[in-house]
C-alpha cells in the first residue's frame, strides 16, 4: 500500500435481524487500493458486513462511510460499490457480452463506449471470443469469470467478492486465486473478500480481517495473523497449532520469560507484559516443532520426550501425532528430506519434541 | 408377464379414451341418433356454423376467457411477485387464501359469487361473469407463476441492483423476460378453465349473455344432438393445443437451471 488513506470506515455499526444481534457496535477501516479479506467460519457475520457495504441490508445502527461520506441512506444502485455473488447470479436469458453490459446500459454509458469496456473486461478476464455464448453454456470457472467482469466493467471503488472461488476445484481455485492478486493489482481497485478459507485469505490479502460471533478478532497482515494471532480462537482457526498450557515462573529480560510446561521450564518470548504465576498458553505451530529421534531425554535441554501414535505422508510433508503424555497429543509437520536417515519414524517410536527459541508465540490465558 | 403390462394399459387407455373415440367418431357420422356407423359426413360441421345461437355463445365464451386469462394474468403476476418480493401485512392470508380459492368445490364458488352480486344489486351478465372466471383463474396463475420464480437464484434481483438498476429496470428486463414462459403458460391455463366452466357460469349469468358451456347443456337435455358432438370435438382439439402448449412452457426449464 502505497497511501494509507481510508476508503471505507464503519463506526460502531450495530445490525440485529429480528431480535438476535449479528453485529454490535462494530467498527472497521479499509483502505484505497488493498485487498482486503473477512475471514471467519460461517455465521460470523462476514456476509454481513459484506452486505452491509453493497447495501443490501441497512444499518440498526452507526455510519459507515465512503470516502468520507455517510452512505447509510444511499440504496444500492447508487453506491460505487459492485459485487461478484457467491452462486454468481449471472442473467440466464442474457449472453456473456449483454451480462457484462448491463450495468453500463442502466447507467446510460453511450453504445461505442459500451462496446469497446465490454471487450476490456473481457479480455481482463481471458474470455474473448466468449460474447455470444450464453452463461448455460459456462463452465463454473468460465461463469465467475463472467461474474467478476460484469462487476469490474463498471469500475467500482470497491469490489465485493463473496466467497467467490468456493465453488471451484482446488486446482482452479489456486489459480483464480493467484489472477484475482494479479488483476486487483493492474486495476487498483480496492477488494474485499469473504471467505472461510484460511489458506485463501492468506494467500491472496494485505490485510486480513478474522471474525467470530459478530465481532472483530484481529485485524493484520497475513504474517501477523499467523505468527501472532491475538487470542487462542485465532490461532486454532488459522491452520494447525499446538497449545502449551504453563506458568510464568520469572521474568528473564524485557520480552523474555521463564515458563513452566508440566514440569519442563521453557524460556519464551512474549511481547505482552506478565507476571510471576501467569497462567499462558505458549503456542507452536506443527512446522515449527524440531523432532529428534532419541530414546531418552538428552542432558542440558528442555524440551518433552512422546511417542509417535499416528503419522502421515502429504508428498511436502511428513505429519505425525505425537503423545507427550498426560492427555497431551500434539502435531508435527516436517519437511521430507529423502537423504536423512532418521526421518523415518515408526509408529510407537520414542521422539524428542523440541522447539528454537523464540518460535513459539505466547499469550496470557485470559485473553481468550 | 409382458402381455399382461400390455393388457392392462390398453384397458386402461380403452377407459380413459373410449368416449371421447365414440363422440369424436359421431361428430363425422352421418347417422343422427349415432347409435351405429352411418358413413362419414361434414355435414354436422355446417350445420354447427349456421347454427347462430351455438356460434354466438361460442363467441361470448372466447371473449370472457380471452378477458378472464388476460385480467387474471396481470393480476396474478404482480400478486406472485409482492408475495415472493416484499413484506407487507397479511402477506400469509393473501396467499392462504389463493389456496382456499382454488380448494372450494366450483358449487360453494357459484354459490358465494351469485350472493354477493344479489347483495351488491349488480345485474347478472357479462361483468358477472368475467369478474368471476377471473377471480377462479388467479390462484393457477400465482402457482404457476410462483413456481418459476422459486426456481431462479434469488441473488438475480440484487445483481440487476448492485448493476444500478432500478425497480423498473429490474421489473423490465429481469423479471419479466425471466417469467414470460410461466406468464404464457398460465394465460393458456387460465384461457381453458374459463372456456368450459359451467357450474359458475350458470350461476353468474344472466340469460342475455348465454355462454358456450351452457347452451351446450341446455341442448343436451332434449337429446344429444350431432352439432353438440362436433362442438365437443372442436373445444377438445382447443384444449388439447393449450395444454400441450402449457405442458411444453413449463417444462422448459432450462433457463433455470443454467444459475
Amino acid at each position: 500500500m502505497s497511501d494509507k488513506s481510508v476508503l471505507l470506515a464503519f463506526n460502531n455499526v450495530s445490525k440485529r435481524f429480528d431480535s438476535s444481534d449479528i453485529l454490535v457496535d462494530f467498527n472497521l477501516d479499509i483502505y484505497d487500493g488493498e485487498f482486503f479479506t473477512i475471514l471467519g467460519p460461517s455465521g460470523c457475520g462476514k456476509t454481513t458486513v459484506l452486505r452491509l457495504i453493497a447495501g443490501f441490508e441497512r444499518t440498526n445502527d452507526g455510519v459507515i462511510t465512503i470516502d468520507g461520506k455517510a452512505v447509510n441512506d444511499i440504496p444500492a444502485e447508487q453506491r460505487p460499490v459492485n459485487t461478484v455473488f457467491q452462486s454468481y447470479a449471472l442473467f440466464p436469458h442474457m449472453n456473456v457480452e449483454q451480462n457484462i453490459a448491463f450495468g453500463l446500459k442502466m447507467t446510460g454509458v453511450p453504445k461505442a463506449e459500451i462496446q469497446q469496456r465490454v471487450t476490456e473486461a473481457l479480455e481482463l478476464v481471458k474470455l474473448s471470443g466468449f460474447e455470444k455464448r450464453s452463461p448455460s453454456q459456462l463452465s463454473g470457472g468460465q461463469k465467475q469469470r463472467v461474474a467478476i467482469a460484469r462487476a469490474v466493467v463498471m469500475r467500482p471503488r470497491l469490489l465485493l467478492l463473496d466467497e467467490s472461488l468456493s465453488a471451484l476445484d482446488h486446482k482452479l481455485r489456486q489459480q483464480m486465486q493467484m489472477e484475482l492478486k494479479q488483476m486487483q493489482r493492474r486495476l487498483g481497485i480496492t477488494f474485499v473478500y469473504v471467505t472461510h478459507d484460511q489458506e485463501e485469505a492468506l494467500s491472496m490479502s494485505d490485510r486480513i480481517l478474522v471474525m467470530n460471533n459478530g465481532q472483530a478478532q484481529q485485524i493484520g497482515t497475513p504474517r501477523e495473523i499467523y505468527e501472532q494471532p491475538s487470542n487462542l480462537f485465532i490461532a486454532r482457526f488459522i491452520g494447525e497449532i499446538n497449545v502449551f498450557d504453563g506458568t510464568v515462573i520469572e521474568k528473564v529480560n524485557e520480552f523474555s520469560y521463564l515458563v513452566d510446561i508440566g514440569g519442563v521450564s521453557k524460556k519464551v518470548r512474549c511481547d505482552q507484559r506478565l507476571q510471576e504465576n501467569d497462567p499462558v498458553h505458549v503456542m507452536v505451530r506443527p512446522e515449527d516443532l524440531r523432532i529428534e529421534y532419541l530414546e531418552d531425554k538428552p542432558q542440558g535441554r528442555s524440551g518433552f520426550m512422546g511417542i509417535v501414535v499416528e503419522r502421515s505422508y502429504t508428498g511436502q510433508t511428513l505429519d505425525s501425532l505425537i503423545d507427550l503424555g498426560e492427555g497431551r497429543m500434539i502435531q508435527s509437520s516436517e519437511f521430507f528430506n529423502e537423504d536423512d536417515p532418521d526421518f523415518d519414524y515408526s509408529i510407537r517410536q520414542k521422539v524428542w519434541v523440541d522447539w528454537v527459541e523464540g518460535w513459539e508465540h505466547v499469550i496470557k490465558k485470559s485473553a481468550i | 408377464m409382458k402381455a399382461f403390462r400390455i393388457i392392462f394399459i390398453s384397458l386402461i387407455l380403452v377407459f380413459l379414451y373410449a368416449p371421447i373415440a365414440v363422440l369424436v367418431g359421431n361428430s363425422f357420422n352421418s347417422s343422427k341418433y349415432g347409435q351405429k356407423w352411418g358413413g362419414f359426413t361434414l355435414k354436422w360441421y355446417e350445420k354447427l356454423l349456421e347454427n347462430d345461437s351455438l356460434m354466438t355463445a361460442f363467441g361470448h365464451s372466447l371473449l370472457v376467457a380471452v378477458l378472464a386469462a388476460t385480467t387474471a394474468v396481470v393480476v396474478g403476476t404482480l400478486m406472485t411477485l409482492a408475495i415472493y418480493r416484499y413484506r407487507f401485512p397479511l402477506k400469509k392470508t393473501t396467499s392462504s387464501a389463493l389456496f382456499i380459492l382454488m380448494m372450494s368445490p366450483d358449487i360453494v364458488l357459484a354459490i358465494t359469487f351469485l350472493v354477493l352480486f344479489m347483495a351488491l344489486g349488480v345485474s347478472l351478465g357479462f361483468w358477472t361473469l368475467l369478474l368471476a372466471h377471473t377471480t377462479f383463474c388467479l390462484p393457477f396463475v400465482v402457482i404457476t407463476v410462483y413456481a418459476q420464480l422459486k426456481g431462479f437464484n434469488p441473488y438475480l434481483f440484487e445483481a440487476a441492483k448492485d448493476l444500478c438498476a432500478s425497480e423498473w429496470q429490474i421489473f423490465t428486463r429481469i423479471v419479466l423476460p425471466l417469467l414470460l414462459p410461466a406468464i404464457a403458460a398460465s394465460w393458456l391455463l387460465s384461457f381453458t378453465l374459463s372456456l368450459d366452466d359451467v357450474i359458475i357460469s350458470s350461476f353468474v349469468t344472466g340469460p342475455e349473455y348465454e355462454v358456450l358451456p351452457i347452451r351446450v347443456f341446455s341442448m343436451v337435455k332434449v337429446g344429444v344432438s350431432p352439432e353438440v358432438n362436433v362442438l365437443a370435438t372442436l373445444l377438445l382439439v382447443v384444449s388439447t393445443i393449450s395444454i400441450a402448449i402449457f405442458v411444453l412452457l413449463t417444462k422448459n426449464k432450462q433457463l433455470n437451471k443454467s444459475n
